[in-house]
């Protein structure tokens, strides 16, 4: 039962064995075993979705498993809560470092162990004068008594590699570090993590990026579809090995039979450029077509979808609807040139629930069912009983409060307004994200539906088998810029993965 | 419709205000009179007419604590106009207030959508600006009975079909804003908008913009109320109606607005108003001293607040598909 790792005079200082863990409709995580060994850095690989931010709850005492062990040293422990898990030495520094900005770097380190002093007040000075040390120690060329505010993210980090090591935390787990960093900065993260290495602490090293895995690793661990696949070390294995066993068989999912009759074109983006967010941005879209973008996690694939869209401006680049040039400067400019955005969080962006149903649904078109601002409830309600009959919602009254219907109408309604607006283009983010097997059936039926009726869809996905099942065409995004387009007949697991994480960019 | 009703927020209040009014109808039966309930209505005329310009506020998930300073400034300039052109007819008057306290409400407006600047922070800045530019212009004085001419402040008072003129002001400003707040694109907004800035957002209305057209509309409700103040009691002063804001907001939040927003009506607004009125002008006749009455109606809005945030919370989530055809 136990993975014998081919180390086997260590024993591992913290490991999983036989974790289950189970979300309503979802088993995140099946039977996944995971072994993180003292001065070894250990990489935990795996897709969007393959389980890895479940892992880190649970060896982090956020969530606890419903199945299988912890073990510390070999011995069965349980993580009631995070303090229980972080009084075992256990630390995780996150993507967004969990820290607070209003205190001082050393009050943030030593934030819950604070030295005290007499009356059991805190001893400031001591506080200062240690975190100092460690400071030193790792040669973060820090001021204790900063601001968190003042540093820059890379700083943050370091903030949080010292609190690791004030609370003398033997496994470190860093959950993609080097995603907000500079070239400089991470290769300054790298020395840390030799540091840590020869200090002996065991971590746990989570990233997307196949260089850095190579670079500091000595162990992997790969996940799909939250089942452990395999572990070893990174010296045996190519990076080819890897992409195989993170993209592994094709998953068992249907998608809906399409006959694609893509027609003309209905969206033309040239060269779209961002100061930050990305650059070089051209695109066509036809009608009846779906268009993936696929891409990591911060490539840049919804910070372009919020340009199109008119939340944030693109400092250049141009965009024609159904052959006209169009400015789009605001959500509304984008609706009425008939471009819909079905945002990636549609519990916060989606509905309004204090409204009823039809007030719901009518939102966006209220200049199709007023005359000089005023309403005429009667088209309202014809409009929103339309869209509401052709989505199968099944409600008392269109006068129902959308807050008292359950997510899977909630998200109808959503979907019942953009689809009332007329749209000529549709752009889904993350449709599925975080939804059953069967609302993704249904959510994928819908689609096929949509561009079946000549609208010009754009999926923005994370998830390879629905990128493979579902679109016609995709763009791959790497860090702001497409580097690839792909038709259906072209496209494989491994050729997405590779594009998306830079593998083999040889010409 | 009439079950719906019996459940809603305005069904409990009027409720509270009928038992309020059966309460002191037994100490004090006069109280009852027709004509003392109509002087009841007609004395709280003010505090609803504010209560619904803020609710509008409200609703957009902003505050105006400026309104009485608002009300001050604008009653104190029409005031001054008033001696120096006695002869101007109350038409005049009338709109220059609606105007003059839009303007003002537009001043907040633009800083919280332009600025950013949280509206608290916006409205008691503009509090005591306009508090200030009353005694700039008036030199610290007051313009007394005497100052005003007769036609300036007899408006409030006149009787049209039974009623003063100023519950007509009331009643006529309550009935444009149930149109607007049900019948308009503008009034959908509000609620949109309050209800969630972020949907709204991708619906493509502008939160901004939605909620300057709250404060301006609050502050024209303002500006009204200004003149009707001034002129009914004959004097206007540096202080007039000072700490009028709180028992506004207290309106808005005995009549079931949410101050988180996106919750409200005109209806409970009113309500909310009428229900302070009643408190006001009953306490006294039945010899409860004022110290008390503050008292009650701080408690009133504890309570209110109680059952709002009672009455708001989910009832979990529904998973029977019966009962969602149900709700």
């Amino acid at each position: 039962m136990q993975p014998q790792p081919s180390a086997a005079a260590v024993t591992a200082v913290l490991s999983l064995d036989g974790v289950i863990k189970d979300f309503p409709g979802v088993r995140a995580l099946s039977s996944v075993s995971l072994s993180l060994y003292p001065g070894q850095v250990t990489a935990l690989v795996g897709e969007n979705g393959a389980g890895k931010s479940t892992v880190v709850k649970i060896l982090t005492g956020i969530y606890q498993p419903d199945g299988g062990a912890i073990l510390v040293d070999g011995a069965p422990v349980q993580f009631a809560n995070a303090q229980a898990a972080a009084a075992h030495g256990i630390t995780a520094i996150h993507q967004e470092t969990v820290l607070f900005d209003e205190l001082t770097v050393a009050e943030n380190i030593f934030l819950g162990h604070a030295p005290k002093g007499r009356f059991g007040l805190i001893d400031t000075a001591a506080m200062i004068a240690k975190s100092r040390a460690i400071l030193t120690e790792i040669e973060a060329p820090i001021d204790p008594t900063t601001r968190l505010r003042d540093l820059s993210i890379a700083s943050k980090h370091l903030v949080a590699i010292a609190r690791a090591l004030s609370i003398d935390a033997r496994v470190v787990i860093m959950d993609e570090p080097t995603a907000a960093l500079s070239h400089k900065e991470i290769n300054e993260l790298y020395d840390l993590v030799d540091k840590l290495k020869a200090q002996g602490k065991a971590i746990l090293f989570i990233s997307h990026k196949f260089d850095e895995i190579f670079r500091i690793a000595d162990r992997f661990a790969v996940f799909r579809d939250g089942q452990f696949v395999g572990d070893g070390h990174i010296a045996d294995v190519t990076q080819d090995d890897l992409v195989q066993m993170m993209v592994g068989r094709s998953v068992d999912q249907i998608f809906p039979k399409r006959i694609s009759a893509i027609g003309k074109e209905a969206l033309k983006v040239v060269g779209y450029d961002h100061p930050t967010e990305f650059a070089d941005i051209s695109f066509t879209l036809h009608k009846g077509e779906i268009l993936g973008f696929y891409g990591l996690i911060g490539a840049g694939r919804s910070e372009v979808m919020q340009a199109l869209y008119g939340i944030t401006k693109p400092s250049k680049g141009a965009v024609r609807i159904d052959g006209d040039v169009r400015i789009i400067r605001s959500p509304a400019d984008a609706v009425a040139h008939g471009i819909v955005y079905v945002p990636e969080d549609r519990g916060k962006q989606g509905a309004i629930t204090a409204l009823p149903i039809f007030q719901n649904v009518t939102l966006p078109s209220l200049h199709r069912t007023s005359r000089h601002g005023f309403l005429r409830l009667a088209e309202e309600f014809a409009l929103a009983r339309e869209y509401t009959a052709r989505l199968n919602l099944r409600a008392a009254s269109l006068e129902t409060a959308v807050g008292n219907l359950s997510g899977g109408n909630q998200q109808k309604v959503v979907i019942a307004k953009w689809l009332a607006t007329q749209p000529k283009v549709i752009i889904l983010d993350e449709p599925t994200k975080g939804i059953d097997i069967g609302s993704k059936a249904a959510v994928h039926e819908f689609m096929a539906e949509l561009a079946a009726q000549g609208l010009a869809v754009i999926m923005v996905s994370s998830e390879i088998p629905e990128v493979l099942g579902m679109s016609d065409r995709v763009i791959v995004m790497r860090e702001g810029r497409i580097v690839d387009e792909l038709k259906r007949d072209e496209m494989t697991p491994e050729m997405l993965v590779r594009r998306a994480a830079g593998i083999g960019d040889t010409e | 419709m009439i079950r719906r009703f019996l459940r809603s927020r305005e069904a409990v209040l009027s409720g509270a205000i009928l038992l309020l009014i059966a309460l002191i109808a037994l100490r004090f039966p006069a109280f009852v009179a027709p004509q003392n309930l109509a002087n009841v209505f007609n004395d709280t005329s003010p505090l609803m007419i504010l209560a619904i310009g803020q609710m509008i506020v409200i609703l957009t998930k902003c505050i105006d604590l400026s309104v009485a300073a608002n009300l001050a400034l604008t009653g104190m300039v029409v005031s001054l106009l008033n001696i120096a052109a006695p002869d101007l007819p109350l038409v005049f008057t009338v709109l220059l207030a609606l105007s003059l306290g839009a303007l003002l409400g537009m001043v907040n407006g633009v800083l919280v959508w332009k600025l950013n600047i949280p509206p608290i922070v916006v409205t008691l800045g503009t509090m005591t600006i306009y508090r200030g530019i009353i005694f700039l212009i008036s030199e610290g004085k007051w313009v007394n009975a005497h100052e005003m001419s007769p036609a300036f402040k007899a408006l409030p008072r006149q009787i049209f079909l039974g009623f003063p003129m100023l519950s007509w002001f009331a009643l006529v400003v309550i009935v444009i804003a149930v149109v607007v707040m049900n019948r308009t694109t503008l009034g959908r907004a509000f609620f949109a908008v309050g209800g969630n800035p972020h949907a709204a957002v991708y619906t493509g209305l502008n939160v901004g913009r939605t909620q300057f057209w709250a404060f301006t509309i609050s502050g024209a409700l303002a500006g009204l109320t200004g003149y009707l103040w001034v002129s009914r009691y004959a004097v206007a002063y540096v202080d007039i109606a000072g700490g009028f804001e709180l028992d506004v907001v207290a309106a808005c939040v005995i009549g079931g607005i949410s101050i988180a927003g996106g919750i409200g009506s005109v209806g409970g607004a009113v309500l909310g108003a009428l229900f302070l009125g009643v408190i006001k002008n009953a306490l006294p006749v039945i010899n409860i001293s004022p110290f008390w009455q503050l008292a009650i109606s701080g408690a009133a809005i504890i309570i209110a607040v109680a059952l709002n945030s009672r009455a708001n919370k989910t009832r979990g989530r529904i998973i029977l598909k019966r009962k969602e055809a149900e709700a």
